[in-house]
């Protein structure tokens, strides 16, 4: 091990991250309760310095790592990007609402970046080792910050339940590792591959390894029938944390998926297609028409979730570059949509009032015709209206499903998410076409606001020109396979 | 300077102008807001006046292309052009734009300004959807229309007016999804492409052509709309404030006859032939069973609605004869029933500010109080039953020559229009402009002022004009017309 120094180069990123969050943990031990805002100011400055670190040592073909347990390869980099925007985004947009309800503590800032880390170990494995370690450094962290809000019953029914089902979820993904590694003798991406290109006997045990490997994915997506946590999750979390689970592990879930299934299980494409394509079928049926019935917008976003991860399951089923090129476009443009709709709700709450409820969206295009615009423009591309982006999203993965000849499923799709269309049209008449109840004013910080005028108008952009964003998911999955 | 990009001016100027318009902010600023609007909506119309200049009616070539990249990763591009159909439909929504200005200028007290941006961007969206030639394109315009119509409906629409608005969006989407699957699956089949005049030679199996059939059927259909696929019309009418009435009767059901012309018959022509006796029949029962309920209504705005379906069966019976006599027809129908439908919806709106009622038994004697007016939707009333000498005889008449031509029955059955329409209209005009006055109220009513006659005005003079010398209509049509039959005649199965 000659190089062995040079073979850490690669994970730098992820290394400097590390080393920001035990800095910040032991300042923010030192500083009391009035300074907060320096783990603030330094979770941003981490943020941003690993994107630096990111782009200039961006990769333009895949660097194995650490003995094959890490990857860097083009498609790693720009998630690393994405989620690094994604967690900024939580933190300008939760400060306010953390601050009013006493939940603005070092913790919330350690977790956020220790989750970060572990999606970007997640985004970067090769390895079901390192894979695992990603996830649940992920998955911890993410239970811990749901519990944050201590004296709230609902907030730690939500993170029991979390860790409930995401322990038994990690030991079935655990398990389902454990028979693909028995067949294939090697837990590494790249080797699992070439082995199983070659053809094995031991076919019973590798299909119920996959069986396991696809529930517990199926899981982390919240893809039905698997989705059980995920309404419950939602709505109980202090939305600040709401958000950042709904938005930046939604990524790395991807990656998981994409890493697994289409490098590692390449070869078995016959196998697990047929499990996805039920996933997706049914996450889109349950989530699109669950959400009908909600009145509370968190859970519904919970149920549209579903049904967006169903949609992304469309474009991973079809196995081929650009089936996951649209699946990565299409996760990317939610957790845009994401951060923007429970941005929105983090922005029209206040000292003491959550609002989450469908009603407190009544009348907001009098309240604040922006804030009503921007939301209008969020929930059109929720619902795949162009030219809003959130349409390209739904055709890119549309295109991919039809190209493998599922034309079926492509009409199945489009007829699912017209049921969801109703419930997204319902905000955009409860904003516009009803008087309001709610008649404080909006209080929101400029930098909230700021970011979430920049979100909004990115839909609308993106939606003009989607090619820059198309592009680069599609290179990205190019130059990564 | 701007001569290479005449189409895009003609679809941007009126969005920017919205946007413009928007920037005006609250009500304080609603005059400043209604003379940008009018500013920027005769500006479009403006923009639009060189399609007519340079237009050569020689050819059935796109004229005025545009061709960009836009989004090479999925081969969609940026490109516009008109030919002898689509350049008089985009001319009609630009003068239909200026006169829904106009329209709402005393009417619409709240919100003013995202009034006005509404339909300004609508307009810009809906000039996109005739001069978009390539599939993805065509989509997003076609799409993007359904929002701002959605809000008019639901902002200043009437008492039920969510209702009408969910069903109206929700309806028109359930089509133009299928027709999503249904371009996708052309981009594959033509080799990675989403240009509409390649999918015109793109060649397609029987089984597919059917399918592909019914999924733009259902999304044109829905436009259209056909029986039995219109029940959102009525309601989406009623609701409509009068501006959002002009523009889907005038506008966005042409919109789903375009469609028939640019994608269903050129592209899918053997299921076209195959199941051309299907849209016929549906046309039929438009014309004659839409024209019985139309008969019915105690309000005038559902009444114009249904006459609106009915007369767009014409279209669709006109475009499935498969004959030039038929096509042409059907297309001055179109234009026809774009300023007559328009009229008749000025005429109740103006109707309506005066007594905050359409119902047909609250009026009567509005002869006496006003004779303008009543002069006036006469004409339209007229030009709506089809008599010789206005725009609604000259395309009804060319679709009758052209059903007797292919079967003397389809004829007679479509000719029975000219019974239940004058029926209908009139019997609506007798009630509520002739006999003596009954309601107090209708006493009161001024006659219309000088922004209302000039409205109906311009109105009258294109239904007249067109009514007796349609032949600049049909003259740039005509080549364009000829080589699409011959195209659509042409088998595409392999």
């Amino acid at each position: 091990m000659r190089d062995s120094l040079i073979q850490f180069a690669p994970a730098l990123p992820e290394i400097f991250v590390l080393a920001m969050v035990s800095l910040i943990l032991v300042i923010d031990a030192a500083v009391d309760d009035g300074k907060r805002t320096i783990a603030y100011v330094l979770s941003l400055v981490t943020l941003a310095g690993a994107a630096f670190l990111t782009v200039r040592d961006f990769s333009t073909m895949p660097v194995l790592a650490l003995g094959g347990l890490f990857i860097d390869d083009p498609l790693a980099d720009v998630l690393k990007l994405f989620l690094y925007l994604t967690v900024a985004a939580v933190l300008v947009y939760s400060r306010d609402y953390l601050r009013e309800r006493g939940l603005y503590k070092g913790e919330f800032f350690v977790l956020s970046l220790f989750a970060l880390l572990g999606m970007m170990v997640m985004v970067s494995a090769s390895h079901f080792l390192t894979l695992y370690l990603g996830l649940e450094l992920l998955s911890l962290s993410l239970y811990a910050m749901v519990a944050l809000q201590r004296d709230s019953s609902m907030a730690t029914e939500a993170a029991m339940k979390y860790f409930v089902l995401g322990a038994l979820a990690s030991g079935m993904l655990l398990y389902g590792m454990s028979m693909v590694y028995g067949v294939t003798g090697s837990l590494a991406l790249g080797d699992m591959a070439q082995m199983l290109s070659d053809g094995t006997d031991l076919r019973i045990p590798l299909v119920f390894g996959i069986v396991f490997i696809v529930a517990g994915v199926a899981f982390k997506l919240g893809a039905v029938p698997f989705h059980m946590w995920v309404p419950d999750v939602y709505h109980g979390a202090p939305t600040a944390m709401t958000l950042f689970i709904g938005s930046a592990p939604k990524i790395a879930a991807f990656a998981f998926a994409v890493r697994i299934l289409g490098q590692g299980l390449e070869s078995q494409v016959a196998e697990w297609r047929d499990m996805l394509v039920i996933l997706a079928v049914l996450s889109m049926a349950v989530g699109n028409i669950a959400a009908i019935a909600q009145s509370n917008l968190k859970r519904m976003f919970a149920y549209s979730t579903i049904s967006h991860m169903g949609f992304m399951l469309l474009g991973i089923l079809a196995g081929s570059q650009s089936g996951y090129g649209s699946a990565m476009f299409y996760v990317l443009v939610y957790a845009l949509m994401s951060l923007g709709g429970f941005g929105m709700i983090l922005l029209l709450s206040r000292a003491g009032f959550e609002a989450d409820q469908l009603d407190d969206f009544r009348g907001l295009n009098r309240r604040s015709p922006w804030l009503a615009f921007l939301m209008l423009l969020l929930m059109f591309s929720m619902a795949g209206i162009p030219p809003a982006v959130g349409f390209y999203a739904k055709l890119a993965v549309l295109q991919a499903v039809v190209e493998i000849g599922y034309v079926w499923l492509a009409v199945v799709a489009v007829l699912l998410s017209l049921v969801g269309a109703f419930y997204y049209l319902r905000i955009v008449k409860l904003m516009y076409f009803d008087a309001p109840h709610d008649t404080a004013p909006i209080v929101a910080s400029p930098d909230a606001r700021l970011i979430m005028s920049a979100n909004g108008l990115a839909i609308l952009a993106l939606g003009i020109l989607p090619q820059p964003l198309m592009a680069i998911c599609v290179h990205a999955i190019g130059a990564s396979f | 300077m701007f001569g290479q990009s005449i189409l895009s001016l003609v679809i941007w100027v009126p969005i920017l102008a919205g946007v413009v318009v928007l920037a005006t902010g609250s009500d304080r600023n609603a005059p400043l807001a209604r003379w940008i609007a009018l500013a920027g909506a005769l500006l479009g119309l403006i923009v639009a006046f060189p399609l007519v200049s340079g237009f050569d009616t020689g050819t059935s070539a796109m004229q005025f292309v545009e061709k960009r990249e836009w989004i090479p990763v999925i081969n969609a591009f940026y490109h516009l052009g008109v030919d002898g159909i689509s350049m008089p439909l985009i001319l009609l929504n630009s003068f239909i734009t200026v006169l829904v200005v106009i329209a709402g200028w005393q009417v619409i007290q709240d919100k003013v300004a995202q009034y006005m941006a509404a339909f300004l961007i609508m307009s810009g969206l809906i000039n996109g959807v005739f001069a978009a030639l390539d599939g993805i394109l065509f989509y997003v315009f076609f799409e993007g229309m359904l929002i701002p119509l959605y809000l008019i409906i639901g902002v200043w629409g009437g008492p039920n007016r969510v209702y009408a608005a969910i069903k109206f969006f929700l309806y028109t989407l359930l089509g133009s999804l299928l027709m999503l699957v249904s371009m996708i699956y052309l981009y594959f089949q033509s080799g990675g492409s989403f240009d509409i005049q390649t999918w015109h030679a793109t060649t397609l199996g029987m089984t597919a052509q059917t399918l592909m059939f019914f999924a733009f059927l259902l999304a044109f259909g829905v436009k259209v709309p056909m029986w039995p696929v219109h029940t959102w019309l009525p309601d989406a009418h009623v609701e409509a404030p009068t501006g959002g009435s002009v523009v889907l009767a005038a506008i966005t059901l042409k919109v789903g006859a375009y469609g028939f012309l640019r994608f269903i018959l050129p592209i899918l022509p053997d299921a076209s032939h195959e199941l051309a006796w299907f849209v016929i029949m549906l046309s039929l029962i438009a014309v004659v069973y839409i024209g019985l309920v139309a008969l019915v209504q105690a309000d005038m705005k559902k009444l114009i609605a249904y006459s609106s379906i009915a007369h767009m069966g014409f279209v669709t019976l006109g475009f499935f004869l498969f004959n030039p006599l038929g096509w042409e027809g059907g297309l001055v129908q179109m234009i026809s029933h774009g300023f007559v439908s328009a009229a008749l919806f000025l005429c109740i709106g103006v109707m309506y500010d005066r007594l905050h009622s359409r119902q047909i038994k609250d009026y009567g004697g509005l002869a006496s109080k006003m004779p303008v007016f009543a002069a006036f939707f006469m004409l339209f009333a007229m030009a709506n039953a089809g008599l010789p000498a206005t725009s609604g005889f000259v395309g009804e008449f060319m679709v009758i020559m052209a059903a007797t031509q292919v079967n003397f029955w389809y004829a007679l059955i479509a000719a029975t229009t000219l019974i239940t329409g004058a029926a209908y209209t009139l019997w609506m005009y007798k009630r509520v402009v002739f006999g003596s006055v009954t309601n107090p109220k209708v006493e009161a009513m001024r006659d219309i002022g000088a922004r209302e006659i000039l409205l109906l005005g311009v109105l009258a003079v294109c239904v007249l004009g067109m009514g007796l010398y349609p032949k600049p209509f049909t003259d740039v049509m005509h080549v364009s017309v000829i080589d699409l039959l011959a195209h659509v005649a042409q088998s595409k199965l392999p």
